[in-house]
């Protein structure tokens, strides 16, 4: 017998936002600027004159650290974020202390910090693959539905010993490597080699194992979609690389257009960068728009072409809001084109961060590796060695999510009302927001089609951006700082993402619950008003 | 003609030329020879659940309870768990921003950072800031953060103790610093002393080197030792001296099978020292889940500790911290049940100390046993496993080894421990892997085979090596020393 997740754990998950609050650092500067970030070809800084300065500094102070940590920036937990929190702690301990009683956090995709439940299923899993001494009880019966427990006892009998504590081979467990191709293969009806599936701690890290791959100095260059997800920018300028942009076209539904892809390309080979590889992220962070199959199709050819690996972030696959588009892997769309190993190299990053399942904290993902040459796989391998795995919960719950309950399955009927009660309920707010930006002035906004993020973009007055200037501020976080001061609302202005010159965007999130977004809305619509009533020309 | 993406030339160099022994060719043997059925004994990494060492009670129940916190809503929850788990995930999951599925601050979740603060405070007698305690999915993300904040090019040198655990080597070329080895003298207990450090140092500055930071693994791996006092102390003075960074790699903390050393932290001594050396000498610790008694390492839990960095250095630490978002949360439970474990009184108490008791003594039997294994074979010298989970010994190897090894292709060292492999299935890292003296061999085994087996592991590798003496010995005499 399995209970859903009930009234108790809200009152922890509240309990734990006000007992999180209390120890909330104030003290600590924090790091980011909110002036644009500058996507011109990076020129690593020549090496500081290192006997003199180091004498004179500390080995760890700003003089003497890698320049590289201090030239890459990663705006989604920047100075806005670090603000919010501030004034969080403000009304925690002097209510009444601003002009609304909450932080309305919508600059991070992490759907379970705002109340977004985990699935049932996968947590009795991991709970009894966390402590299977219980799988011989009897009273576990009572506690964990059947098919859990048959699941829990099928994943450790992949597990030498059953010990989940233990390093595991350092691509992941072989069983669970073995699940994923094989959803994998359900999912685009072509094969997928469990040898070509490397679990990581999250999609990140393995970006990161990528980049460093990859670029070999500043005059290697990955193209990489204006506006993008800042891991991107961040990864490329700490392993010394140059972001080369391709800019995403706002006004078609920020379409991704070939003729641009190989502007950017002739451009930068024209600069001396060697492009290496092509971002592709799919559906769009923070753009949500999932590329049409055709579209894919060119970029594939575009890449085969060019001689460029394509690097496909398919984090948000099983978020698409809209019946007109459905996601296909590159990896399909590939194979589909008759194209294998020999044609196209192409690395697909998928998460369990995202999806319906949200579980971020868990830090579980992979990469499956294709089109590479026996030599360079070993030394991804390598790479991966160093680290020895990534945590067994966490490429437990890849497997899970892979292989999700089927029809026919005990938990099947709730797994399944779990799941499309948070993808429905995504795409209504999805709605509701997008339609909410609508309406104010000078505020456009593209449909998010997948993902978990609208990126609207903000026509400012030149008051406003004149008042931004003459505080040093980006206009873009002129205006969240402005929002966040009156409505507690957080958003990450665009610049922190990237966007075409002169135009000012910020990213918001659709996770707030349901019950919150009239509130959001609200607030949003008022504090735009007022704004636009000091500012406009 | 389509032109080729990817090809073996174009790839980074440094990656190229990176090594990780541990993962390398002995254990890809390894695991060849088991895919055809041979029973394999991997004594290649400090892995104790694979072995068979069984994770302790009470902090699995609790992680269980918060991976599930539907069960703690069910009457019958008491059934299957004690009260104080119970009450332990409640407060946990309160800690928590939602949860273990959401992303927690990207230090880790702030309660639990205090929780080891709090667990340094009383270990030290010194308070610990918890705002300068970065949590991190296992203590090697950690280092390799470090080290790249402090690597700026090859020019930039970092002093690595040889024999060291080659993640330092290998992290240091992924980044593209320069090792600057000094060596541990294994006459004396595998010490250090602090002239050999000056003349490494002196070295690397003549080749134009900037040395920025010091390693130092206390308890030691592969080689055990536990680093006295007065040792942290001289180590401490030279960093002051020479203006760098040291980097304490504590993992071992918990793991001392001797009395005359326990485990001082390099903080306490630094603190001791009082000022100008406890003011300005830079220190980063390193902690883990993995290791211990707990032997958690798939859990991929650890966290490092700064004293004397500066505020705005510390920013650009988080920012990079920030990028990869959070570490994985249930590790960080796991660390927060490691620094604060069941108290007198509690339920579980006593499960716990009989559990945490029965592997530490079992640990130290254990390193007697195989010390004493290895020294009872009369070409092979080993010092005594002080702390830590392995046995470093020192194989001699006659001429004709070494010569059939070079026709083999082989480095000697990797000869020997590939015909051990074969002979007995035992998986060791050749001491090539961590780094010795010039004409010296050795090997690492961990002490963590289970007691039972291990007289059986030992006379397995006494008659393998006896063998092997007898093939290639002729009496003209021995490799060095």
């Amino acid at each position: 017998m399995r209970k859903s997740v009930a009234g108790k754990l809200r009152k922890a998950l509240e309990l734990s936002f006000q007992h999180n609050r209390r120890f909330l650092s104030s003290s600590h500067s924090r790091f980011l600027s909110s002036t644009p970030v500058v996507f011109d070809s990076a020129t690593s800084t020549s090496m500081a004159d290192s006997s003199s300065s180091s004498h004179a500094s500390p080995p760890l102070s700003l003089q003497t650290i890698n320049p590289k940590v201090l030239k890459c920036e990663y705006a989604v937990r920047g100075e806005i974020v670090t603000l919010a929190q501030r004034l969080q702690q403000e009304l925690q301990e002097k209510p009444g202390s601003h002009p609304f009683d909450e932080i309305l956090y919508c600059n991070i995709g992490n759907p379970q910090s705002l109340g977004q439940q985990p699935i049932t299923f996968f947590r009795e899993v991991l709970a009894l693959c966390d402590h299977p001494a219980i799988l011989d009880k009897s009273e576990t019966q009572g506690l964990f539905s059947a098919d859990a427990i048959e699941r829990a006892w099928q994943i450790l009998d992949q597990i030498p010993g059953r010990a989940t504590g233990a390093y595991s081979h350092s691509q992941g467990i072989k069983g669970l490597r073995d699940t994923i191709a094989a959803g994998i293969e359900a999912r685009d009806g072509y094969p997928a080699n469990p040898n070509d599936i490397f679990l990581t701690d999250g999609a990140s890290p393995a970006v990161h194992m990528m980049m460093q791959l990859l670029i070999r100095s500043e005059k290697d260059g990955i193209l990489c979609p204006i506006p993008q997800y800042p891991l991107y920018s961040a990864s490329i300028a700490l392993h010394g690389g140059t972001l080369v942009p391709y800019y995403l076209d706002e006004a078609s539904g920020w379409g991704l257009e070939i003729l641009e892809l190989k502007k950017q390309l002739e451009e930068a080979k024209s600069k001396g960068i060697s492009v290496r590889a092509l971002v592709v992220i799919n559906p769009g962070n923070p753009t949500g728009q999932v590329v049409a199959e055709g579209n894919q199709r060119d970029i594939v050819e575009f890449c085969k072409q060019e001689g460029l690996v394509l690097l496909a972030d398919e984090v948000y696959q099983e978020n698409v809001y809209v019946p007109e588009k459905e996601f296909h892997s590159f990896k399909k769309v590939s194979r589909s084109m008759g194209y294998g190993e020999d044609d196209i190299a192409l690395v697909s990053f998928q998460s369990v961060s995202k999806g319906y399942y949200g579980e971020c904290g868990k830090r579980g993902g992979y990469m499956e590796v294709t089109g590479f040459s026996a030599d360079i796989r070993e030394q991804i391998y390598k790479v991966a060695s160093v680290n020895l795995c990534s945590n067994i919960s966490g490429q437990i719950l890849a497997s899970l999510v892979m292989s999700p309950p089927k029809v026919g399955d005990e938990s099947y009927e709730s797994y399944r009302a779990e799941r499309d009660g948070i993808l429905s309920s995504l795409a209504r707010r999805a709605k509701t927001l997008e339609d909410a930006f609508n309406n104010l002035e000078g505020i456009t906004c593209n449909k998010a089609e997948g993902a978990m993020y609208l990126f609207p973009r903000i026509n400012l007055p030149q008051k406003a951006i004149k008042a931004a200037e003459a505080v040093k501020e980006a206009p873009d976080a002129f205006y969240c700082h402005r929002l966040l001061n009156a409505t507690g609302i957080v958003f990450v202005p665009g610049s922190g993402f990237g966007q075409a010159p002169g135009t000012w965007h910020f990213r918001c999130t659709i996770l707030p619950q349901e019950d919150k977004i009239p509130a959001i809305v609200s607030r949003l619509t008022d504090f735009h008003k007022g704004f636009m009533d000091e500012f406009r020309d | 003609m389509p032109l080729k993406a990817l090809d073996y030339e174009s790839i980074n160099e440094n990656v190229k030329k990176t090594q990780y022994a541990v993962r390398g060719e002995l254990y890809l043997r390894a695991s060849e020879l088991q895919k055809e059925g041979k029973k394999i004994i991997f004594t290649n990494v400090g892995n104790p659940h694979a072995l068979g060492q069984k994770p302790l009670t009470f902090p699995r129940q609790v992680v269980a309870l918060c991976q599930a916190p539907f069960l703690l809503d069910d009457p019958n929850v008491g059934l299957l768990f004690p009260a104080d788990a119970i009450a332990r995930a409640k407060h946990y999951l309160s800690l928590t921003s939602g949860g273990l599925g959401a992303y927690s601050d990207s230090r880790g979740v702030p309660g639990i950072r205090k929780e080891v603060a709090e667990f340094i405070g009383r270990r030290d007698g010194y308070p610990s800031d918890p705002e300068l305690i970065f949590l991190t999915d296992g203590a090697s993300k950690g280092v390799m953060q470090m080290l790249n904040t402090i690597i700026r090019g090859e020019g930039d040198g970092i002093l690595v103790p040889v024999p060291q655990y080659p993640l330092y080597s290998a992290a240091i070329t992924l980044f593209g610093g320069s090792l600057v080895p000094y060596y541990l003298e294994e006459t004396a207990n595998w010490g250090l002393d602090v002239d050999d450090l000056r003349q490494s140092v002196a070295q690397a500055r003549s080749k134009g080197i900037t040395v920025r930071a010091m390693v130092i693994i206390n308890p030691g791996n592969p080689t055990g030792q536990c680093l006295s006092e007065a040792n942290l102390r001289e180590i401490l003075k030279f960093c002051y001296q020479e203006n760098l960074v040291l980097l304490g790699d504590e993992v071992y903390q918990q793991n001392i099978y001797q009395d005359e050393r326990p485990f001082i932290s390099s903080r306490k001594v630094l603190l001791d020292m009082g000022p100008p050396i406890s003011k300005e000498v830079q220190l980063i610790s390193f902690h883990t889940v993995s290791k211990g008694y707990w032997g958690e390492c798939g859990q991929r839990g650890g966290y490092f500790e700064m004293t004397n960095i500066p505020p705005e250095t510390v920013d650009e630490i988080y920012k990079v911290s920030s990028i990869s978002l959070s570490p994985n949360v249930p590790a960080q439970i796991f660390l927060g049940l490691m620094v604060n474990p069941p108290r007198p009184g509690d339920i579980s108490y006593e499960q716990y100390v009989r559990e945490s008791k029965g592997i530490l003594e079992s640990l130290r039997r254990r390193a007697s046993i195989m010390t004493d294994g290895f020294n009872s074979c009369r070409n092979v010298v080993c010092n005594f496993t002080e702390g830590a989970m392995y046995s470093f010994p020192q194989i001699r190897l006659p001429p004709k080894a070494i010569e059939a090894a070079k026709r083999a292709g082989k480095v000697p060292d990797v000869f020997y421990c590939l015909k051990l492999l074969e002979a007995t299935g035992i998986s060791t890292v050749p001491g090539s892997g961590f780094g010795q003296k010039e004409g010296m061999f050795h090997l690492r085994t961990t002490i963590l085979p289970a007691e039972e087996d291990m007289p059986a592991i030992m006379e397995s590798f006494k008659k393998f090596n006896d063998e092997f003496m007898e093939q290639y010995e002729d009496h003209r005499g021995y490799s060095r020393m």
